[in-house]
């Protein structure tokens, strides 16, 4: 079947889509978006988070028909006219990233988390990325980036 | 790929394709489709069913009628005031990925007995509004869960909402587990002081082929508080231990990868208790009243 939706502002037209398929699956093997990982399958871990209308999510448990006529963005889309997105900067910046593979979900988590609370403390930190696993258990760091990031996007505005 | 974007249409789907998997959050399903445990031939997709991701209080002023498309992660930023142990409840519910997507629609149609939402909605005496082709009816909860992953749903049958009776006295839930997130209960236990009705509701999750109500726990307790809902410290801890005691009585755990029985037990005890003692505090101060 052919689903319709917009990812990272651009609009796609995908025939073929299996009716059981997840947005993780469509997106890494109809979309070409590779920056999604998948690891778990069951929403355990995060590495597949991305947005859907706006809304956080684990692209393994969305069915991909789910999303016609709906606006996804991937951590691909974050970045704007070839700069990283200061989220990402900033886990470059903290050393947050090891084997780098929870690190997309990590960012995009991340980004919705400062989206909506541009100051969190250490405790909305780890209670707003909780569903987000590290296998490198490299959590101090990443808790460093986001407060990087949250200094440096405070001081922007 | 089934998409109504009505309430009418979606009931004449689930008739006309009785095969069909409705999928909402796909919190679950989507878990079972992944690892091939699942394979039905069509999805039922009810996301785009207009007004069914809204709640309302309705004109009895009492009843929080929730829709069945209303995430965890809405009920904990729109109805902590109205319903303040079923937003304890979600907010215990996976992630924050988790919660943007789950329902407690959806946590219902599963029918788990580690559902979050199903003690709180038992220690409420909350109705599921179902409905098919054949016509509407209000289940109450002590009907539903009719064992591990059954309820009383027809094939037929959607959930369209939940009617949760408001908070009118403190309200507690309590979940134990190995982390703070993403969590499936080893034992849950909701406590739901009916200041108004002068009743006690309770819900145990995680401790029996279905979600359980500790009957004789509800009787002792609204005993004793019969003639002072108005002086809860007169309740001495002894009490406490009695209603821990009774709940943990009410439970049939198994020994599972998540806990033995006997542990569930005693944590349900424990539970108990504290959810009293918490409730008794809010009581005295007036919070949540």
């Amino acid at each position: 079947m052919r689903v319709n939706v917009t990812v990272n502002g651009v609009a796609h037209s995908v025939d073929h889509v299996w009716a059981l398929e997840s947005l993780l699956d469509f997106l890494r093997e109809r979309v070409g978006l590779r920056g999604t990982k998948n690891a778990c399958e069951q929403g355990e871990c995060g590495s597949c988070s991305v947005y859907v209308d706006g809304v956080l999510v684990c692209s393994c448990l969305v069915a991909a028909v789910q999303v016609e006529g709906r606006s996804v963005v991937t951590v691909e889309g974050l970045e704007s006219g070839g700069a990283v997105h200061p989220v990402q900067q900033a886990f470059l910046d903290a050393g947050a990233v090891q084997c780098g593979f929870c690190t997309p979900g990590m960012v995009v988590a991340a980004h919705c988390l400062l989206a909506g609370d541009p100051d969190p403390d250490d405790l909305t930190v780890r209670e707003e990325l909780s569903g987000n696993l590290c296998r490198c258990t490299g959590y101090q760091k990443i808790l460093d980036a986001v407060h990087l990031a949250a200094g440096r996007t405070g001081a922007a505005s | 790929m089934l998409r109504p974007s009505s309430w009418r249409g979606a009931m004449l789907l689930r008739s006309q394709y009785p095969d069909a998997s409705p999928i909402c959050g796909g919190t679950d399903l989507m878990v079972d489709i992944n690892f091939g445990r699942a394979r039905p031939p069509t999805l039922l997709d009810l996301t785009s069913i207009e007004g069914l991701d809204s709640w309302e209080l309705l004109d009895d002023g009492r009843t929080v009628r929730i829709g069945a498309g209303v995430s965890f992660t809405r009920i904990i930023d729109e109805l902590s005031g109205l319903c303040p142990a079923l937003a304890q409840a979600a907010r215990t519910v996976g992630s924050p990925q988790i919660r943007n997507r789950g329902t407690v629609a959806g946590n219902l149609a599963t029918a788990s007995p580690a559902g979050d939402s199903h003690p709180v909605l038992l220690a409420g005496w909350a109705k599921v509004e179902v409905e098919s082709v054949r016509g509407l009816r209000l289940i109450d909860i002590d009907d539903f869960f009719l064992g591990p992953k059954r309820s009383a749903l027809e094939p037929d049958e959607l959930i369209r909402a939940v009617l949760v009776p408001a908070a009118t006295g403190p309200q507690q839930f309590a979940k134990v587990g190995p982390r703070n997130a993403m969590v499936i209960a080893t034992v849950s236990f909701a406590l739901n002081l009916d200041v108004a009705g002068g009743r006690v509701g309770t819900g145990i999750g995680s401790a029996g082929p279905t979600p359980l109500r500790a009957r004789a726990a509800e009787q002792m307790l609204q005993e004793v508080l019969a003639d002072r809902w108005d002086a809860p410290s007169a309740v001495d801890d002894s009490v406490a231990r009695q209603f821990g005691a009774l709940i943990a009585e009410a439970a049939s755990p198994i020994d599972d990868v998540r806990g033995s029985a006997e542990y569930r037990r005693h944590a349900l005890a424990v539970l108990g208790r504290r959810c009293l003692s918490w409730a008794l505090a809010d009581l005295e101060t007036g919070v949540a009243a």
